[in-house]
């Protein structure tokens, strides 16, 4: 099978600094994939790679079976990038910018019913003839998210395209992805907001000092982590809690107590009983099972401390 | 599209038209003020040094310098534009957007080239039909006006890309223009025949590229030259293609552009 992304051990450095080291994995055609990763983790250095933005000191990045050095025209072709930084060509119009970038991949005039679709899907049709300057931060943004897709890729890299903007568009925009996917292209999404990845993506991989510290579905990542959480609202806040369950309180904001529970080890009975049995009244209860947020902090915590091991 | 130097033709052409739109979009910035300036040059030398500078047999002071002003301007302002659209668009980061597409290093190349080709011959052309209502400058061989100007033009405009690329900030690009491509241009005989110079001086010039720019230019126009126009042309040529090809070069490292 021909992977929509194919990179083998990618190794980049500047100078001493080691960005990528030997990372290796690969996003089938159509599949929703997220690459997390603390700051400083290299994703921005594997996305700049794979765009041709930066030259790898090893290894390959192949989309759709073409090297990004070797074939770049059709490596290219087949790859729209939204970069993570508002920039824009403050020279031209939205529309401009838009016949511009198709013109660049070599399409004419034939791509221009695709452009006013852009356009009218992203909300920028009243805008088509706006200077870029002009725009918001967040309309500058959608701008990205169309010059990305003017030329039809086949995949789509999302450089942390929420950055900074507000709930409404960030909803829209993933609705929008989440077309985009259904329609059979490739997704690869970095972000900060992990509930975004955990929400939208098929599989997941974290990066970690220029390193994959995990790579799997994201049933299996989130089954990694055997602890939930237990929620309770405590009718007097100033009680003491039972000794034994000290350990496993992960946040106490006055009535409000959070425990962290192992789920094959503390039962949930046992720990309503001895709250119960030091006095306390509970008013509300609820569960909640662990988030990518704690599998993240725990892999990449894990990752640490290997490293200094 | 192959995967040849030269495929994406389309793309060539939207980056080129790019890049000529950018610059009239601020005409009085980038045609406008090149011409009067060079105006203002005419006047004061042509006024000031017409008594006492020595030109060619039959040829006044003040028509001896339009060529020389012409070429001047077309050289600074092909310079200017490749290299102040590449250096922005680096530090803005839009140039991005040129990178990530399917160009080839050579199809940059020459749409960016291109383009400060048609800026120099428009202020080249401006220039001249500024000052035709008073001086009727001959034109002995036009092929030559035209070979100069586009040799010329292209070589500054593939200096300009050089510079951009390896200047980090429009400080850099600043030293680049006013150390070298201003000096240079200033000193190649635009104000007066290398002849007139002592022979060290004389000999300097001659190490200086953009004398034979202008020398095989004002030859177009005059029919008299310092040195054999088929020598300007030569150094001309060879000098372009060192230009260029260090030019494409640079772009196909990704030196300073892909990190």
């Amino acid at each position: 099978m021909t992977f929509a992304v194919e990179i083998n051990t990618l190794r980049k450095h500047y100078g001493n600094v080691h960005a990528l080291q030997g990372v290796d994995f690969s996003i089938e055609p159509g599949e929703f994939f997220g690459l997390l990763g603390p700051n400083g983790a290299g994703k921005s250095t594997l996305i700049n790679i794979m765009a041709g933005l930066a030259r790898a000191s090893s290894g390959t990045v192949r989309i759709f079976g073409h090297d990004v050095v070797d074939g770049y025209r059709a490596a290219r072709t087949a790859l729209g990038v939204v970069p993570q930084e508002l920039v824009y060509d403050a020279f031209f119009t939205v529309r401009e910018v838009l016949r511009l970038q198709s013109g660049y991949f070599g399409r004419g005039r034939a791509n221009e019913a695709w452009i006013d679709e852009l356009l009218e899907i992203l909300s920028l049709t009243d805008k088509a003839d706006t200077n870029m300057q002009a725009l918001s931060g967040g309309m500058k943004r959608r701008v990205l998210i169309a010059q990305a897709l003017v030329h039809k890729p086949e995949v789509l890299v999302l450089d942390e395209p929420t950055a900074g903007v507000d709930t409404e568009l960030r909803k829209a925009l993933w609705e929008f992805t989440r077309r985009l996917h259904r329609e059979g292209c490739a997704i690869m999404l970095t972000t900060h907001y992990l509930e975004e990845a955990e929400a939208l993506c098929d599989r997941i991989a974290i990066l970690d000092h220029g390193k994959l510290a995990a790579l799997d579905s994201k049933q299996k990542l989130l089954s990694r982590h055997p602890y939930r959480l237990l929620s309770l609202t405590l009718a007097d806040p100033s009680k003491a809690l039972p000794e034994a369950l000290l350990p496993l309180v992960k946040t106490r904001d006055g009535a409000q107590l959070t425990l962290r529970l192992h789920r094959l080890e503390d039962q949930i009975g046992g720990i309503l009983e001895a709250l119960r049995g030091a006095g306390h009244e509970i008013m509300d209860l609820s569960t909640q099972d662990a988030g990518l947020e704690e599998v993240f902090m725990e892999i990449t915590s894990m990752h640490a401390a290997s490293r200094t091991a | 599209m192959s995967g040849s130097a030269l495929g994406n033709w389309r793309g060539l052409y939207t980056l080129f038209g790019k890049e000529v739109r950018r610059f009239m979009k601020v005409p009085v910035q980038t045609l406008l003020t090149p011409v009067v300036t060079s105006l203002l040059f005419l006047l004061v030398f042509g006024h000031a040094l017409k008594e006492h500078v020595q030109v060619f047999a039959g040829v006044t002071y003040v028509a001896f310098l339009i060529p020389g002003l012409m070429m001047m301007a077309i050289i600074q302002n092909a310079f200017a534009n490749s290299s102040s659209s590449l250096i922005q668009s680096k530090v803005n980061g839009s140039l991005t957007f040129v990178l990530v597409a399917p160009l080839s290093s050579l199809e940059m190349f020459l749409a960016y080239v291109g383009a400060a080709v048609v800026r120099g011959v428009l202020v080249g052309l401006g220039l001249y039909f500024a000052v035709l209502g008073v001086v009727q400058l001959p034109v002995f061989n036009l092929a030559a006006i035209v070979a100069f100007t586009l040799l010329a033009s292209a070589t500054l405009g593939a200096m300009g890309l050089i510079a951009a690329v390896w200047a980090m900030h429009f400080e850099q690009l600043s030293a680049f223009q006013n150390f070298i491509v201003i000096p240079l241009s200033f000193l190649s005989g635009v104000f007066y025949s290398i002849h007139t110079l002592p022979p060290f001086w004389h000999e300097v010039s001659r190490w200086n590229p953009f004398f034979y720019m202008i020398d095989g230019f004002r030859y177009g126009f005059f029919g008299q030259s310092d040195v054999p126009p088929s020598l300007s042309l030569a150094v001309c040529a060879v000098f372009f293609a060192a230009v260029s090809a260090l030019s494409i070069a640079l772009l196909r490292s990704g030196y300073k552009i892909r990190h």
